[in-house]
Formats: structure tokens, sequence, C-alpha cells
């Protein structure tokens, strides 16, 4: 977030009245909204009454804007801190934004900052002349044209330190500048290679209308379309048979734990949809976890724990997903609607109740439910125990209570069994983080190390 | 490579005009009247049959969200929101459309609003995009005035459209976030349920969609969803605007089949990597919210949802930033959690304080002030950020992260490591500042 606040009161104007012209634009926009939602035009006439108060914000302003649309001043106030092309304090009469973000960063935005910076001081200053104050902002949504600024409205784009002090200088000797690419570009465009979109056809209208072939060739819309939707469906359908998720991919965006490993897919290979270290962390409901576990199942909510949905015969609608994997944004609304409308919702208190494993605070019960406890040394060997926290993933919590079990050394975890790993799993509640994390590997590794 | 002609964005780079009388001569607004007399189910069914997945990030497919749309009015009017808050770092597409070829979003606003009963849409853009709102206002009013949309225009439909605009906010590209903004809040995302398609704009069902998505519509329909569906791969249909920015030697957009592979993707239409592929480092390919992938698994991949989901990371908004060897990568990626600390509305803990803390962390590590555990320490506060928040903001700042201690840990150690070798007398600065 952002830290903004008004500008002090001795900058502050008396009072701020929109000129006739912008009063009337003023209208046109809460025209745009329905009766009673002028609310709505807050931004646009915040936004009018910055460009007519010199590209910033006074109080005034603020209060005159929430007259104008009968909302209180707090509301007002809370947009205008809230967004942040609203200057709270004035700014010079070339108002430059550098983007600094990754692409325009990777790109020479640095050496644009300096170049500001030499040129014009500390951001968030007006400079003497009153021309110039400047500010790193975040992307502004130009990368291909990286690196670039925001004057006043308009974006220069393709710079470098010499072409934006070239720039600088035109403005403020109040010489016409180009806007755009500083660069020859006409857009984003690649420079002087432009190998796409070049066919002439697609520009002389000779295209038009080719489109209506499909529909008279096949009798119209009503018969032909109708067959080829129908195949296209129906195949949809057949499809559904056979894969996980056809008619509902996956997001595009990623899942931190790999796909190759979710329940549906483990169902599908005849191994149980949820493995026993996660089914017993999920009906762990209630109980406090360690401070330092990893996974925390009890934040789940009741609906979305892969032991309910198995249970609810419901693993092929999992689409996928191991109970750790964050679906996306639109991908979990769907999921949690179709879940509200198939399933009346649940107590999670209620949820545990008739799990396979006992729901029980005893961590041992837990675990010996999901595998089998290792066997462990009533004291270190020499009493020199191994620091287990250099195996990446454990900390000091998890190694005083692998200590407890009788766990001293690393060979001793390089010699974890499958069934053992789930029940340490199980025992720690870290579910299936020591798979992931490759202890008994990186325990193997670090063993040999030291012998 | 595909074909011109199999483009939807011929005027993508503005060599052409924008006016509504070039854009017809390009084949925008061509029928549009004959498409609607298909019925709207028609219109549904062949936009699910394009298989087309939303280009704004997430790749829900937008024919399957668009009949969650109630089917019938219950008194509250129905709205199509379009989400033009392009803000994702690497995004630059949105822009072009709207500037170079607007009367395409806007037949698609029609199109859309006429396949879940809509009579209104509004036009959400970010307040950065000055002159694209101007363009775009161009050309809606044109559309006004040649009777295309409005009360009484020459579809039979009547629809109103307006431009609206943020003020530069990040978080208002979020769907619900866009909604509050839109009503004259501040950003801040709402809970769901209920969903926009049952509660959104003003108390009355709505769907947001991206505008990639909503300017396609238009060629599809006349084309066929079969058509596009023959474009790209199984789940990964169709073609797709490319921002290529970052270390290539003719950064550009381009519109690509959905599945090209990075490397030809590059070669083709970025001049190449700048100086050999053997100087590529890593890629962020669907925009800054996505985990980085090494140049090893990047370079033959494909370019689409699937596969790169299954790398670890995501296609997002084919926002794809290349970086080389030259780049400081834990630097990068503690810029990118600037922008993310920067951005958070504030109203949920876990991002609001975790970003800061993870951008602080960063900090110090990206110069090897820190400890070695403090790099697991790092991924488990990623975790508790992911997934507990009410938007996916939190998701989105904790991925970068998660991704570069997963293919750069060792770089991190070194530097840890190269740090400590040293003597250093002055203090270490641990608090929130």
């Amino acid at each position: 977030m952002a830290n903004r606040r008004l500008a002090p009161a001795s900058a502050q104007p008396d009072a701020f009245a929109f000129s006739d012209e912008n009063a009337a634009w003023a209208q046109g926009q809460i025209d745009k909204y329905p009766e009673g939602r002028q609310a709505s035009a807050v931004i646009p006439l915040l936004w009018k009454a910055q460009e007519q108060n010199g590209g910033w914000l006074p109080r005034a302003a603020i209060e005159a804007v929430a007259d104008r649309l009968g909302m209180p001043h707090i509301r007002v106030l809370e947009v205008a801190t809230f967004y942040t092309m609203f200057a709270l304090e004035p700014v010079g009469r070339y108002w430059i934004q550098l983007c600094g973000t990754v692409p325009c960063d990777s790109c020479g935005a640095r050496e644009l900052k300096s170049a500001l910076q030499a040129r014009l001081g500390a951001p968030g200053h007006v400079s003497a002349d009153g021309n110039f104050s400047w500010l790193e902002v975040e992307c502004l949504g130009a990368c291909c044209n990286a690196p670039m600024v925001q004057i006043n409205q308009d974006y220069y784009e393709d710079l470098t330190p010499e072409s934006l002090n070239a720039l600088l200088d035109d403005l403020a000797a109040g010489r016409p500048v180009k806007i755009g690419s500083q660069a020859g570009r006409v857009s984003s465009e690649p420079k002087d290679a432009v190998n796409t979109l070049t066919d002439p056809t697609l520009f002389d209208g000779s295209r038009v209308g080719a489109w209506r072939k499909r529909f008279e060739q096949t009798g119209g819309a009503d018969a032909g379309e109708e067959s080829v939707k129908h195949d296209e469906a129906a195949s949809t359908e057949a499809r559904a048979k056979t894969e996980t998720k056809p008619a509902h991919p996956g997001s595009g965006r990623p899942n931190e734990t790999g796909s190759t490993d979710a329940p549906a897919q483990r169902a599908a290979s005849g191994e149980p949809a949820v493995k026993p270290a996660d089914q017993a962390a999920a009906s762990e409901r209630g109980t406090s976890q360690a401070k330092f576990g990893a996974a925390r199942p009890g934040d789940s909510s009741a609906l979305d724990s892969p032991a309910e949905r198995d249970r609810e015969g419901q693993a092929q609608g999992l689409d996928g997903l191991a109970p750790a994997a964050r679906l996306a944004e639109e991908e979990r609304d769907v999921a949690e609607d179709v879940a509200l409308r198939t399933e009346p919702p649940q107590h999670p208190a209620a949820a545990g109740a008739d799990d396979a494993v006992p729901d029980n605070e005893n961590p041992d019960a837990r675990a010996d439910a999901a595998g089998t406890r290792p066997a462990g040394l009533s004291a270190a060997r020499d009493d020199r125990p191994d620091d287990l926290t250099r195996i990446k993933g454990i900390g000091p919590l998890d190694q005083r209570r692998l200590n407890d079990l009788g766990i001293w050394h690393l060979d001793q975890v390089a010699a974890w069994t499958p069934q053992e790993v789930a029940w340490v799993g199980a025992f720690l509640a870290v579910t299936d983080r020591i798979d992931r994390e490759e202890w008994v590997g990186q325990a193997g590794t670090l063993a040999v190390k030291k012998g | 490579m595909l074909s011109d002609q199999d483009r939807i964005f011929t005027n993508l780079y503005g060599l052409h005009s924008p006016d509504l009388e070039a854009a017809k001569r390009r084949g925008a607004w061509d029928g549009t009247k004959f498409l609607l007399e298909q019925g709207r189910d028609w219109v549904i069914d062949e936009m699910k049959g394009s298989g087309l997945r939303g280009r704004g990030g997430a790749g829900f497919p937008t024919g399957l969200k668009w009949s969650f749309m109630p089917k019938t009015s219950d008194g509250r009017p129905h709205y199509l929101v379009v989400n033009a808050d392009e803000s994702e770092p690497g995004t630059c597409k949105d822009r072009e459309i709207m500037r170079h070829d607007p009367h395409l979003l806007i037949e698609g606003c029609l199109i859309a609003s006429f396949a879940m009963a809509a009579h209104a849409c509004y036009i959400y853009i970010r307040g950065e995009y000055v002159a694209e709102k101007h363009a775009l206002q161009r050309a809606v009013d044109e559309a006004y005035e040649a009777r295309l949309v409005g009360k009484d225009n020459v579809h039979g439909y009547p629809f109103d459209i307006y431009v609206h605009h943020g003020a530069g906010a990040y978080i208002c590209g979020e769907e619900t976030a866009l909604l509050e903004s839109l009503e004259g809040k501040k950003g801040m995302p709402r809970l769901k349920p209920p969903f926009p398609a049952n509660v959104g704009l003003y108390g009355c069902p709505t769907t947001v969609n991206n505008v990639e998505s909503i300017a396609v519509a238009g060629t599809i329909l006349r084309r066929g969803g079969a058509w596009f569906a023959g474009l790209g791969g199984k789940n990964n249909t169709g073609t797709k605007l490319f921002c290529v920015s970052g270390h290539v030697n003719k950064p550009c957009n381009v519109e690509e089949v959905l599945g090209i592979p990075f490397r030809e993707l590059i070669d083709r239409h970025c001049g190449g990597m700048r100086g050999g592929w053997d100087n590529l480092l890593c890629s962020i390919p669907g925009g800054s919210s996505v985990p980085l992938v090494p140049a090893d698994q990047i370079i033959d991949a494909k370019m689409d949802f699937d596969t790169l989901k299954n790398l670890g990371s995501g296609l997002g908004t084919a926002a794809v930033i290349v970086l080389d060897r030259s780049t400081d990568i834990v630097e990068a990626i503690t810029r990118i959690s600037y922008f993310y600390k920067h951005e958070s509305c504030g109203q949920c803990t876990p991002c609001r304080e975790g970003t800061g803390w993870m951008w602080r962390v960063l900090t110090r590590m990206s110069q090897g002030r820190a400890q070695r555990r403090e790099i697991d320490m790092l991924l488990e506060v990623t975790k508790q950020i992911e997934g507990h928040t009410i938007c996916a903001l939190g998701d989105a700042a904790a991925w970068p992260v998660q991704g570069l201690i997963r293919h750069f840990r060792p770089e991190i150690e070194a530097r840890i490591d190269r740090y400590s070798a040293n003597p250093h007398s002055d203090a270490v600065p641990m608090a929130a500042e």
C-alpha cells in the first residue's frame, strides 16, 4: 500500500468550483450511470477537478466533488487517497511518471531514473522553474516499448537518457514534441521488421462477407450449424468420460504443487485418492496445529478438503488438483459455485465425524493410522546428535520432535521407508512436505558428506 | 506461423486507420445483425465450441462464463463489464486493441451483451491510458452515429455502451474490485459468493470479461467456433496476443497461435534473443504474477495454458518477459515484490503485511545480507500468504518469490555466502521500516 496524505494546509487553496464548461462535462458523466448511482462518476469528476487545478487535487476540490455527487466527504477522501493517479500535492507543469517495473527496469529504466535524478533532483519535488516534477511509478502498460515515461497525459516510449533529456529540453522550451515512440516506431510493432499483417486482402475489403459461405453451403445456420455444433458437443461429451478435465480446463495460473500428484490421478491409478497422511491431517479439525506446521488443513473450508470430496464421490470433480493447490480465482468461483449447488453447506466441526481416521488429538494415533513408526535410538550415538535442521524443511521445532522419537542422526532419516515417511509426515503434521522437499534424499547426501 | 488470413487483430500495429470505415473494410460489423438473428443459445454454443479461454489471466472458458448469467431477468437489469484495466507488468495488448481496432471490441460488446441479455455495457479502462480512452470514446461515438449501437439501432437490440476510467490501481483489474471501483468506491475486492453473475454491478447480474476475450467474439462467430478450435491444441485453442518484452532484439506485440514454441515466437517475431540463445537466463511467461521458468525449461516449451502450468508457471496474460544473463534475478524479483507491496489494497492482513515483509527480506537477500535459513523462512511466508486472502493478489505476490527460490536458490545462497565471507561493520536493519 502506498502511504498517501493530503498536502499541508499551507498549500491548500480556500475554495474550488468547477468551471462552467467542466460542470457541464460532469453532468454528462453522471448521466452515464443509472438513477441514484451518481457515485460511480466520482473518479472521472476527481480527475477533471485535478486537471482544472493544475494537476493536483486539493481538499477543497475533493469536497466540492463530494457535494456535487451527494456523497459524504470521507467517502471521496477515501477514493482520492486510494488511487495513485490523484496527486495530492502540487506538481510541476510537466508531471513525469517514470515506469520502473521489471520490463522497463530490465530495459534501462534505471538509467532514466539516474538522468532524472541528476537533472531534477529527488522525486516528488517541483523544480525551481516550476516546470517539472517526477516520480517512479508502477507498470504503465507499455512494456513492448520499454523504457517509457508518462508526462501529464502522454506516453513517451523507447527512451534513452539522451532522448529523455532532449524531450525535457523541448518541453521546457515550449517546442513541439513527438508523442509515443522516440525511436521511430509507430506503436508496438517489431522495429523495422514487421513480417505479419502484410497481406493486402486484409485491408481492401475483399474479405467482407466471405464467411457467409459456411452458412449457405450448409443450408443456413439452423440446419448446418446445428449438426456441426452437435458433433462438437458429442465429442466433448465423449472426451469428458476419459479425461480428467475437458470441459473445465485448469487455469493458466500456476499451482505450487505439481498436478502430477493429484487425488483424481491417484484414484485413477488405483491408489487411494487421498494420501493417508493428508487424510489424517485433513481430519484434524479444531485441534491446535504446531506453530511451524507448514500445511494447515484446518484452515481450508469444509467443502474444500480432499477427504470430504472423496467421500462425496466427487474425486473426478476435484479437477485434478492436489489439496494444497490453489485454484485460480475464476476457477475457484465455479468450483465453489458447483459445490454450493450440489452439496448442502457443512459445518466444519461436523465434517470430521465420519472420517476413516479417528479424529484424535494424539499425533501418535494419527500417525499410526498413516504408516509405521520408524525405530528410534534412546540417545544420540556418542552423545553427538547431527544437526537435522541442515535438511531444508526441518526447523528447530521439527528437530526437537524428531529427537523425541529417537531420531538423532542424518543416516536415520536417510533410511526411512515410504511407510515411515508417511508416519512421520502425519506425526509432524507436515503432510507431503517430506516427499516434496526430499528430506530422505537430502539426509542421504548430507550423511555421505559427513562420513 | 499463423497465416495473416487467420489473424483477428488485423490493425494491431496501427498502420491503418482505426475509424469505422476502415474497420468495416477489415471485416468488423460485417453481418452482426445476421449473427444476432441466430439466437442467444447459438452464440453461446459457438463460443463454447471455440474453446476460447479468457484472455485476462485466469484462462476460464468464456462461453461457459457467459452461460452462467441468469437466462431470464428477475426484474434487475443485466450488465456486461469489460475489464480494460490492463496493469499486469509485461502486458500491453488491450491497449493496442483499444486504440487501433476499437470497433472489434465494441462489436464484441454488443454480441456478448446480447448473449447475456444485457442492455448496458461499461468498459473500465485504466486511468493512465488517456489516449486509448479518447480513441475508444471516438469509436463509440462513431458507432452511435452509425446507429450500430444505441437505444434504437440497426440491430434491433437496444444497447448502450459507456467508457469508464479508473485512476491507477492494479487491484481494480480484479473483477469484484473493478465493480467496487465502478460503483465509486475504493477498489477492494469483495468476498465471493455471491458471484458477480448473481450479484455484481449495483447488485445486478454482471459478467466481467477481458478486452481481448470480448474483441475476438465477432470474428469467432463469423468464421465459426470450429475454425477457432482448429487453431492451437486441445484445451488451448485459437490465437492469442503475445506481448514480448525485455531482452529480445525487437520487443513487440504479436498475434500468434496458442502453443507456439517459445524459441519460434522470439526468433520469428522479435528478432531473436539479445546476445544469442545461450544468453537466455529465464523468462516470466505470463506477466509478473507467474513464477519464472529457467532457460532450459522454457526454451522449447509450447506457449499455452497447460504446458506452462505443468512447468509450475502459467500463461497468464501471455506477457512474455525475457531476461538474459545480465539480469540480477534476485533484484528483478525484489522489484516485482515491491510492485505487489505498492499495489496491495490493504484489506487482508496476510497480503498487506506479507507483501512488505517479502520485499524487505528480498531486498536484504539481493545484497546478501541474510542468513541461509531465511530462504526457507521466506518460502514458508509465501505459503502463508498464498490462499489466505480474498482475492488472488496474495497468490500473485507469493508465486514469483516461490519461483525464484525454486529455481535460483543456489544464486541466493552464493550471494549470502559472498557477503558473509567479508567483514562488514554496518548493522543489518531487521525491523519493519
